[in-house]
């Protein structure tokens, strides 16, 4: 099913062979984020909670980057309300949050494809730091002290997922083996 | 050489671009911010998504219930038996403080009754279990899983087996989210065990010791002593645990010294809690002294040293 690729070939080659990727069923989207939804209401203590990722972000980044036209910044930006009531914080944070990150999706999704699954990841992990400065912003204002070090734990541990995420994302869009 | 415009064919329409939905949303994020932080306009459409979010919560509670009754199914007999042993002792050492209380409460409500003294512990209480902690680094905040439905409301206090855990700051049909002591925001008034001294116990958010702030240098205060509730705000009552005073630090320089403290009771552990009904013993505030020409300090602030 893979198509081997030549050791020498760039990152950057544009004749890199890509899979045709069969049509999405709309409804596999919201199941996708009610499933993320779910991963961030776990019941964490201690350093599972510190170090948990944001699977939101993750997935709205994924679908932001590979279905723009399903996916935008007004979809996040409700997601993001949803999480605000989740999080119990002043409502538009994560709205504001997640509406960049898609905007920011948006603008560098041709980029991130150009890329394989884990090379992608470090732009990944850039994406969500940029989602999490918001959120940092956003406190600050409020009056809000500089949390510690492990606040920049979830986006690198969200950057880890990246690969798993997005290969069982695409997993319902894949082409039959035999063909 | 021919010259093609930026716009696309109408034909290729996708609506607005990126930037311009960005702005948008952007600006309605802020100006939802603003409305929420200042005017709290917004607490119906919250908890209609509260309630929405309910049984996804609920779904996600499934997977520890079931390991933790199978974990309880597989508990060997001696283990059970162990444990059986373990609390009759406990029972047995707990006999004499407690054999006498009915009495003693009667006797005291008596006496109380004569002294025309409101009861100072309401009696009726919820238990709830903690559904989740909140996700926030910043704020100190758990859920619980009963809300108005079980007659919880805002502002009554939470506590564990240990001591007091916090207040609910929100009650939604099916659950309530909980300000833990140790939020940045939240302020107890206490009392010294040892000395009786006052004083306001302080959050301080995460990773910070809690302080009892607005001491002053020459007051009654020793590494070791215990702070309990004075119950002088009329949201927690009298005489619950709070937390132990770690060090005491008294600088020349300053006005106050800094006392930091350890909550008592499990703040960062999952598990029961009990939210006490507030009585309706409170009496009324007095009216202010109506002054019209000075300007009214900020209530907030007034509210949060009545100790």
């Amino acid at each position: 099913m893979t198509v081997a690729v030549p050791r020498k070939a760039s990152p950057l080659a544009p004749t890199r062979p890509e899979e045709i990727l069969r049509p999405i069923n709309p409804w596999f989207i919201p199941l996708t984020f009610v499933i993320a939804l779910l991963g961030n209401l776990l019941p964490l203590t201690g350093t599972a909670a510190m170090a948990r990722p944001d699977f939101l972000a993750l997935v709205i980044l994924y679908w932001c980057i590979h279905e723009p036209r399903y996916v935008g910044v007004g979809i996040a930006w409700a997601l993001g309300l949803v999480m605000d009531v989740a999080d119990a914080t002043v409502f538009g944070e994560h709205a504001l949050a997640y509406a960049v990150l898609a905007y920011a999706a948006e603008y560098f999704r041709r980029r991130v494809l150009r890329f394989r699954r884990w090379q992608q990841a470090p732009q990944i992990a850039l994406l969500l730091f940029i989602c999490t400065v918001m959120v940092l912003l956003i406190r600050f204002v409020g009056g809000a002290p500089l949390p510690s070090w492990t606040y920049a734990v979830p986006p690198l541990v969200g950057a880890l997922l990246w690969p798993l995420t997005s290969a069982l994302l695409q997993w319902p869009q894949r082409p039959p083996a035999e063909l | 050489m021919q010259h093609f415009s930026d716009a696309p064919p109408p034909f290729f329409h996708r609506g607005p671009s990126p930037f311009a939905r960005l702005a948008l949303f952007g600006l309605l994020s802020l100006a939802l911010l603003f409305t929420d932080s200042r005017y709290g306009y917004l607490e119906g459409i919250r908890s209609i998504v509260a309630i929405a979010l309910h049984p996804l919560q609920r779904m996600v509670q499934i997977p520890g219930e079931t390991l933790a009754w199978v974990a309880m199914y597989f508990t060997s007999q001696r283990e059970l038996s162990e444990e059986v042993a373990a609390l009759k002792q406990q029972v047995l050492a707990q006999g004499p403080a407690t054999q006498g209380y009915g009495l003693l409460r009667d006797e005291n409500a008596a006496l109380r009754a004569l002294l025309a003294i409101h009861a100072r512990f309401a009696n009726a209480a919820t238990a709830a279990e903690v559904l989740y902690t909140g996700r926030d680094p910043f704020s100190k905040k758990i859920f619980l899983n009963r809300g108005t439905d079980a007659g919880i409301k805002a502002g009554e206090a939470v506590i564990d087996q240990f001591g007091v855990i916090g207040q609910v700051t929100r009650a939604f049909p099916q659950m309530a989210e909980v300000t833990l002591i140790t939020d940045k925001d939240h302020a107890v008034p206490v009392k010294v065990e040892r000395s009786g001294v006052r004083g306001v116990f302080f959050g301080a958010g995460a990773g910070r010791m809690p302080e009892l702030r607005f001491m002053a240098s020459s007051s009654d205060v020793r590494p070791g002593d215990k702070l309990y509730t004075s119950g002088l705000d009329g949201i927690y009552p009298a005489d619950l645990a709070v937390a132990q005073v770690l060090s005491v630090e008294r600088e020349t320089g300053q006005m106050f010294s800094r006392i930091l403290c350890t909550p008592t009771a499990g703040v960062d552990r999952t598990g029961y809690v009990l939210v006490l009904r507030q009585g309706e013993a409170q009496l009324p505030r007095p009216e202010e002294p109506v002054e019209a020409d000075l300007p009214r300090k900020g209530t907030r602030a007034k509210g949060r040293r009545s100790g």
